[in-house]
């Protein structure tokens, strides 16, 4: 699994934020756009994509992009 | 491993009854920030939702769709050899509430009933253990009432439960009939039991003043330990590792390919959710019928109430012959079937 396509997967989940506002680095609950619902998507993106899904917590406890990477790295 | 098969058995009819009182989720502008009330609206699908009066429990709303039911399809009260009420919001802890509903529906005394406490499985396990009872010699004809007043056991400040919940009573009267096969996988998982759950008021935690304070939780939702309490990604998660993977281990079990299925009737989670699992199974949203935009997620009686409401009109969904239904929720548990719907007697909707 690598980070970049992570990260261009996890941006495929939203339909307003440009795909270049998201980095590594980025404080994803910072971003307008994100919500609930969206982390729904982004679990969803994960089992799909990678066979393994986040928990409620998981999400929770993340702060950046690169923090659900390792998280979900760990995972598989 | 419960993969179940029943002979000449079928649902003969169908009926369902919705509280009047309707609560909209546009108007949750004191939850959800206005600007996301209609994205969320449109992601879970569910615009409105019916709340039962105070003095209105589950099985007034089953009582007035059996009695609909009854006299819809001039069935002899006394040919009913059995009665099963599925609910988590019974009328008393105890007695059971089923007998109570014997007689209240003038059932003949030698009337086997009892309750069964599910959520939104329930009606996949209720259907099969009504199908179970019909398979044998002495008993012919069973009526199955499912319904919930979900909407008394949710906080208003919960965003989590609150948009989505709602309360219906459905009745189903199962009989015999030549030549008919139904195939019922039934699962559970209880390491799963914290994802849906409200911890005070049974036995481990009873009711108590402590069991009664609000709690603030991580997300800013407030609610007591008689709330009922949803961890919504584990939901999420839960339903999409098991759905569709139960609905393929249906289809090998009764030998039919998802082309053959003509209906798949999910339990009315959220929108968002079972269309993906309608994705994971490349199955079409056409052959999906919902009723979650009017009466949201009603636990145990979705699935019924879904084709009440939604396939009264036998020219809408004409084709019933290979009906897929797949409950999932608290417990965790969850049942699929694989039933034929084509001589099932439909009632129209109807309002207490």
């Amino acid at each position: 699994m690598e980070l970049q396509e992570f990260i261009s997967n996890f941006a495929d989940q939203f339909e307003d934020t440009d795909a270049s506002e998201i980095t590594k680095n980025t404080i994803f609950k910072d971003l307008d756009e994100w919500s609930s619902l969206l982390a729904l998507s982004v679990s969803a993106m994960a089992e799909e994509e990678y066979g393994v899904s986040f928990k409620g917590d998981d999400i929770r406890n993340a702060s950046t992009v690169e923090d659900l990477y390792m998280i979900l790295k760990n995972k598989s | 491993m419960a993969l179940i098969k029943y002979k000449n058995v079928q649902i003969k009819a169908l009926s369902a009854c919705v509280p009047k009182n309707i609560n909209r989720n546009a108007d949750l502008g004191y939850l959800i920030p206005e600007e996301e009330i209609e994205k969320t609206i449109n992601s879970i699908g569910i615009r409105e939702k019916r709340f039962a009066d105070k003095d209105v429990c589950s099985s007034d709303l089953c009582f007035k769709a059996a009695e609909k039911l009854i006299a819809d399809n001039d069935i002899e009260r006394d040919s009913i050899d059995a009665l099963i009420f599925l609910s988590q919001t019974p009328d008393y802890h105890q007695p059971a509430t089923a007998p109570n509903l014997q007689h209240r529906l003038g059932l003949k005394e030698s009337t086997l009933s009892f309750d069964v406490n599910l959520a939104c499985s329930g009606y996949v396990y209720g259907l099969s253990i009504a199908f179970s009872f019909t398979s044998q010699d002495g008993v012919n004809r069973v009526l199955f009432l499912t319904g919930e007043t979900m909407s008394k056991t949710i906080s208003p400040k919960d965003k989590v439960t609150f948009p989505l919940f709602g309360d219906a009573g459905t009745a189903t009267l199962i009989d015999k009939v030549e030549n008919e096969v139904s195939y019922f996988s039934l699962n559970s998982d209880g390491s799963g039991a914290d994802v849906l759950n409200m911890p005070y008021g049974g036995y481990r935690n009873p009711s108590s003043v402590e069991g009664f304070v609000e709690q603030k939780d991580k997300d800013g939702n407030i609610r007591t330990g008689e709330h009922l309490k949803m961890e919504g990604m584990d939901v999420f998660n839960f339903g999409i590792r098991v759905v569709p993977r139960d609905i393929k281990r249906i289809l090998n079990f009764s030998e039919i390919i998802i082309d053959d299925v003509d209906l798949i009737i999910y339990h009315q989670a959220n929108k968002f959710m079972t269309n993906f699992f309608t994705k994971k199974l490349k199955f079409s949203t056409d052959k999906t019928p919902y009723s979650l935009e009017k009466f949201g997620n009603t636990s145990s009686a979705s699935i019924p109430l879904t084709i009440v409401s939604e396939m009264f009109e036998k020219d809408k969904y004409p084709n019933r012959n290979n009906v897929i239904m797949a409950g999932f929720g608290a417990g965790l548990s969850w049942g699929t079937a694989l039933l034929d719907l084509s001589k099932c007697e439909v009632s129209e909707l109807i309002e207490y």
